[in-house]
């Protein structure tokens, strides 16, 4: 046993030693010294998030979702392969001030563009439209939000959609979470008559192992939320970025990630905004 | 600058301070109320009733304030289907208000105890000895000074429940600081410091008076001795 461990701890000294002398010829991204884990070459930081299944999810150190996979094909178009990207999570309060202190490369973490962000940030896209829309039990036949008077509404407390529902839908029931899961578990108990946000993290919602079966998307979008790419302000990515998603759109890589992302929830994307033109860069 | 101010106009900011500060008040009078009972328990000759007080004391000061306030929502309204008030939005009112009344009972009973480990041990021989039970003892010689020793401790008490009061958000009372906070934050994440600042400086001023009037009453009402 002892001798294996020695074995063992000698060809990692070895190992290490050989990658540090091969490390230092070749970049200077390795000052640090020791390290060598990656073979040279540099790394992109990608913000998204961690906790919206169907779109940036942790699944215990590997990530899943359309987010995730748009963000995959987008950086290996820009050159950076799948183990040059160092993932962060991007939660929405967090978005703007990643990105102007440079603690990541890109956002794509369910960011609508929107002309007070592009003040601080800047937008590549849009790769995706969203709207609000409805999550309900499978058996409801609540097929909009007109249906909703005096009903009860679930959604994430300070969220753009909880605001346009206490904006544009009074008579309803709003109750405020933390969180969507939070919602879908008292919705789950028969409190809560339905969840809203936009229809894709719905969709990622109800396509959870746990959900599956339960409950389903409306359907009936009653706003537009375009996903844009969080830059930096100055960043020089964006035309870079824009290619790249109009190439995954045309040779159909973006419509599997979608349909990858949301099996079993019995949702299909809105067809008349998707897939959307990138917008031209600023 | 100007872009700052525009902000007052979209959101109301005083009014969502104003929710913390009614979900303070009331939580701060019921849990005063709980936390004399419990106080009382624990300083009572009946073993029972101290190991009660204790263990309610042990439990719920130890129990993150998060979850009792997420158990309000979950699993009183969500899975027990309890209603304090017909009223939809008054009923999460009310249940932020039992669960901060539940959590901050405890630290009040503490306090309280506090106080009465200031009231010297003779002022209570003297009660008996002139022919008072526990219970009138307690309401009339030992609990008076007690308060008055724990006013600072209690004063404490009250500045964490202010802040505390944010918390309510876990419960769906989406009108109060925290939470407007959140939406602003996500309409105008280009001003996120600023208005980061502006919820930070109003709670500093609501709890920089309570701080001083604590300290000033302290001092001023404290058992000469």
């Amino acid at each position: 046993m002892r001798k294996t461990r020695y074995a063992a701890a000698m060809a990692a000294a070895a190992a290490l030693t050989l990658t540090a002398c091969g490390g230092g010829g070749g970049n200077e991204g390795g000052g640090g010294g020791g390290g060598g884990e990656d073979g040279g070459g540099e790394t992109i930081t990608i913000g998204i998030k961690f906790d919206q299944p169907g779109l940036g999810f942790d699944e215990g150190g590997s990530y899943s979702g359309f987010d995730v996979d748009v963000a995959k094909y987008v950086a290996n178009e820009l050159g950076f392969s799948e183990d040059q990207i160092e993932w962060k999570e991007a939660p929405s309060a967090n978005r703007e001030n990643l990105l102007s202190n440079n603690d990541v490369d890109m956002i794509f973490a369910t960011y609508s563009i929107t002309d007070e962000r592009k003040q601080t940030v800047s937008f590549a896209g849009p790769y995706f439209v969203a709207g609000q829309d409805l999550l309900v039990p499978k058996d409801s036949d609540i097929a909009g939000p007109e249906d909703l008077e005096g009903k009860n509404l679930c959604s994430v407390t300070g969220s753009t959609s909880a605001q346009k529902i206490k904006d544009q839908y009074p008579g309803v029931n709003l109750v405020e979470q933390p969180g969507y899961a939070e919602c879908v578990s008292v919705m789950g108990g028969g409190q809560i008559d339905a969840v809203t946000t936009d229809d894709i993290i719905l969709a990622g919602l109800a396509a959870q192992e746990t959900n599956a079966g339960q409950f389903k998307v409306v359907g009936n979008p009653f706003s537009e939320e375009r996903y844009g790419v969080g830059l930096p302000k100055d960043s020089d990515r964006c035309e870079d970025i824009n290619a790249a998603i109009t190439k995954m759109i045309e040779d159909g890589a973006w419509e599997e990630a979608i349909t990858k992302n949301t099996e079993g929830a019995d949702y299909s994307f809105n067809e008349e905004l998707n897939p959307p033109e990138p917008e031209p860069c600023a | 600058m100007d872009n700052f101010l525009t902000l007052f106009e979209t959101y109301n900011v005083p009014a969502a301070f104003w929710v913390n500060i009614q979900l303070t008040f009331w939580a701060a009078v019921w849990s005063l109320v709980l936390g004399t009972l419990l106080a009382l328990m624990r300083i009572s000759p009946i073993p029972s009733l101290q190991w009660l007080g204790a263990a309610y004391v042990n439990i719920f000061r130890n129990t993150p304030l998060t979850i009792i306030i997420a158990f309000g929502v979950l699993g009183l309204f969500g899975q027990l289907q309890v209603s304090l008030t017909d009223d939809f939005n008054l009923n999460f009112f009310r249940l932020a208000i039992l669960g901060l009344t539940i959590y901050h009972a405890a630290f009040v009973c503490e306090a309280i105890r506090s106080g009465v480990n200031t009231v010297p041990l003779g002022q209570a021989e003297a009660a008996r000895a002139i022919g008072l039970s526990f219970l009138p003892a307690a309401r009339l010689i030992i609990l008076p000074q007690a308060f008055r020793g724990a006013i600072a401790p209690l004063g404490n008490v009250l500045i964490a429940l202010i802040k505390n009061s944010t918390v309510a958000a876990a419960g769906s009372v989406a009108a109060e600081a925290s939470s407007l906070m959140k939406t602003m934050i996500e309409f105008r994440g280009d001003l996120v410091i600023p208005i980061f600042f502006t919820f930070a400086i109003g709670f500093v001023i609501l709890v920089i008076p309570v701080g001083l009037l604590t300290t000033w009453a302290s001092r001023r009402l404290a058992v000469a001795r």
